[in-house]
């Protein structure tokens, strides 16, 4: 005897009370803070405030906590609250020159102004299981000395002044927004940079990759990578000027791509760019490398067909909420679509059947 | 958290979606781009339809939600429950109540009349998509009317299968201009959107597309003259109801894969066996 499924709603309270219970874990264990994530887990905060486009490291961490630790979850609460927030206007541009690093590298040069600064890195550590953290989570403080002040010049300044790197010419034109207007094709490069961004950092490494293994090979240097806060001014037009509302902390790379020239481009160096919230450094890296993939139109490239090549390619599925989404969806109730395809595979097959059965009659 | 304006989005969001609908309306199949909002709920679970339904409904309408024909899927039910938490709108099972349904995967089988609003949830709104995965080259080929691709491929199934072998997301065109894609209703549903007194909406959130069939289109399912459009079904009548006119969903009732069909609109469904008419399998 079949009964109507019902109680879809209750089903639903219910599944929605469990996994607020298994979210909280075993009661007898401490309840992590938002102010724990956002200190000892800053490396996932920082992910989420890149990939959820909002800075603001008390919000990542409580996405990070609502989301039992998954990040593409956590992203995905972080853009669903951006996207109702009011938009009372757009900052200047930040200034990265005037960054206070806390880690400023170049791969391209052994010394140069303002020094090779290694920062707070896994780098150079061994990775071994520290059994001690499972016991105290102490650690005895770190050396300081004092920061440096001023400017720290750009490194492709000074290949610029032997005009060994392309120009990289001042624009003021406004860029499009991904979030307001649709993404379509073509896509410049300020918009494939906003969409590079937001991207998924494991489809992004995935693609980087891939260029250094030859799909689209454009063998980078790392001609500065680094990461530290800047300002961000606004401009409050009852003032007529600019004032410094905040900071963020960022991470900008900045490749140097060998290049031997084309029919419209002398030889010489050219640029990937990754810019990204937080210390997000194999983001930036990777996002700078599939930049200068997608270049290769502007800088009279052949389109060797690699995936990091394909702007429609990267930039329709780079980002891992519409990803995760429509992946997901498959779970969804399909018994309708399944049902003509059981209706038109069964036609077939009944026909397919009949026509052997004639052919072995003949 | 703060509360969130009538229906969720802001007036602004609004405003853009309703252009883009007014758009459609006027270019009956053609896909409008429009800057898709992330939505509470994830891409692909109706984004699209609730973004459209968000910026159509106003307080005094009834809201109705169906998944696969179906008021109680857990989907419709969440989808349900959010506008009734951020619109406060009036919600009703009954096909002819409603002033707006939100629908995934089917047409209601009670005919809709005028003032009503049907909008589609669309997984990929580019007919096109799957024999040209390029959104720069399947626009050029919409612009051109270049829509041979299509014709060939139907042949090809007809050649291969001796039937077109496409059953759900069957392609239409649409006042003999655009081909559209009807979103993955069964192909049985496809004659009801020809003609229909309702304002069908179709939005695709994920990828940022609306469009749109004002009342009374013409909608044509792509055919050829020697292998003419077959809607199809399931050769039952309805276990429960006994309707031989309803779209079935095949159910499996016990370990030995006994099977029984029932209408996939519960609405229908139940309505009819209210006015006393039984099935087979009815208690």
């Amino acid at each position: 005897m079949y009964v109507a499924v019902k109680g879809g709603e209750r089903a639903i309270e219910n599944a929605h009370a469990w996994l607020a219970e298994e979210r909280r874990g075993n009661t007898d264990i401490a309840e992590l803070s938002i102010a724990q994530i956002r200190e000892q887990l800053s490396l996932a905060v920082n992910r989420v405030m890149a990939e959820g486009s909002l800075y603001d490291p008390d919000l990542a961490a409580l996405a990070i906590k609502q989301a039992r630790g998954d990040l593409i979850e956590a992203i995905f609460l972080i853009r669903a609250y951006r996207t109702t927030l009011p938009r009372f206007g757009a900052s200047e541009p930040v200034d990265t020159g005037i960054m206070a690093c806390d880690r400023r590298i170049s791969a391209t040069f052994k010394d140069l102004p303002g020094g090779q600064v290694l920062g707070p890195t896994f780098d150079y550590t061994h990775r071994l299981l520290d059994f001690k953290l499972a016991a105290d989570g102490e650690v005895p403080k770190a050396p300081s000395r004092d920061a440096e002040t001023g400017t720290v010049p750009h490194v492709t300044e000074f290949l610029n002044r032997e005009g060994l790197i392309e120009e990289a010419p001042h624009d003021d034109t406004p860029p499009p927004d991904l979030t307001r207007e649709p993404l379509e094709m073509p896509a410049d490069r300020a918009l494939r940079l906003q969409a590079l961004t937001r991207a998924d950092e494991g489809f992004t490494l995935g693609l980087a990759y891939s260029t250094q293994r030859g799909y689209g090979r454009n063998h980078a240097f790392v001609g500065e990578l680094r990461i530290g806060s800047v300002p961000v001014e606004m401009d409050i037009p009852e003032l007529g000027f600019a004032v410094e509302i905040g900071e963020v902390i960022l991470t900008e790379c900045e490749t140097v791509n060998q290049f031997t020239g084309s029919k419209t481009k002398p030889p010489q160096f050219t640029r990937g760019y990754g810019l990204v919230f937080g210390q997000t450094e194999r983001k930036a890296i990777s996002m700078a490398l599939v930049d200068r993939a997608l270049r290769w139109e502007e800088l009279g490239e052949d389109n060797v067909g690699a995936p990091a090549q394909d702007a429609e390619f990267v930039l329709y599925h780079a980002d891992n909420i519409q990803a995760t989404g429509f992946l997901e969806h498959i779970k969804l109730p399909h018994y309708v679509d399944f049902q003509s395809e059981l209706e038109l595979v069964r036609k077939l097959r009944r026909e397919a059947g009949a026509l052997q059965v004639q052919e072995a009659a003949e | 958290m703060t509360e969130y304006n009538f229906a969720y989005l802001d007036e602004q969001t609004k405003r853009m979606i309703r252009r883009a609908i007014l758009k459609g309306l006027a270019i009956p199949g053609y896909q409008v781009p429009f800057a898709s909002r992330e939505m509470p709920m994830p891409y692909g679970w109706g984004t699209g339809g609730v973004q459209v339904s968000a910026a159509v409904l106003t307080p005094k309408d009834t809201f109705k939600v169906i998944d696969q024909g179906a008021d109680d899927t857990t989907n419709a039910v969440s989808i349900r429950t959010f506008f009734q938490r951020t619109a406060g709108v009036a919600t009703t099972t009954a096909t002819s109540d409603a002033t707006v349904i939100q629908t995934r995967h089917r047409i209601p089988e009670e005919p809709l009349h005028e003032g009503q609003i049907l909008v589609y949830q669309v997984p990929i709104p580019e007919p096109l998509r799957f024999l040209e995965p390029r959104e720069s080259e399947t626009r050029k080929m919409h612009s051109l009317e270049e829509y041979g691709l299509m014709h060939v491929k139907l042949y090809e199934d007809i050649s291969r299968h001796g039937h077109i072998a496409t059953s759900y997301a069957y392609p239409v065109k649409v006042e003999g201009r655009y081909v559209m894609d009807p979103s993955p209703i069964p192909k049985f549903d496809n004659p009801k959107l020809g003609d229909m007194a309702a304002i069908q909406l179709f939005g695709a959130g994920r990828e940022q597309r609306i469009y749109a069939l004002p009342p009374y289109t013409q909608v044509v399912s792509l055919d050829f003259e020697d292998h003419p459009f077959e809607a199809s079904k399931a050769d039952h009548p309805c276990g429960m109801c006994g309707a031989t006119d309803s779209y079935l969903d095949e159910l499996i009732i016990d370990d030995a894969g006994g099977r029984m069909f029932v209408c996939s609109d519960t609405d229908y469904c139940e309505a009819r066996q209210a006015t006393g008419h039984k099935g087979k399998d009815a208690a």
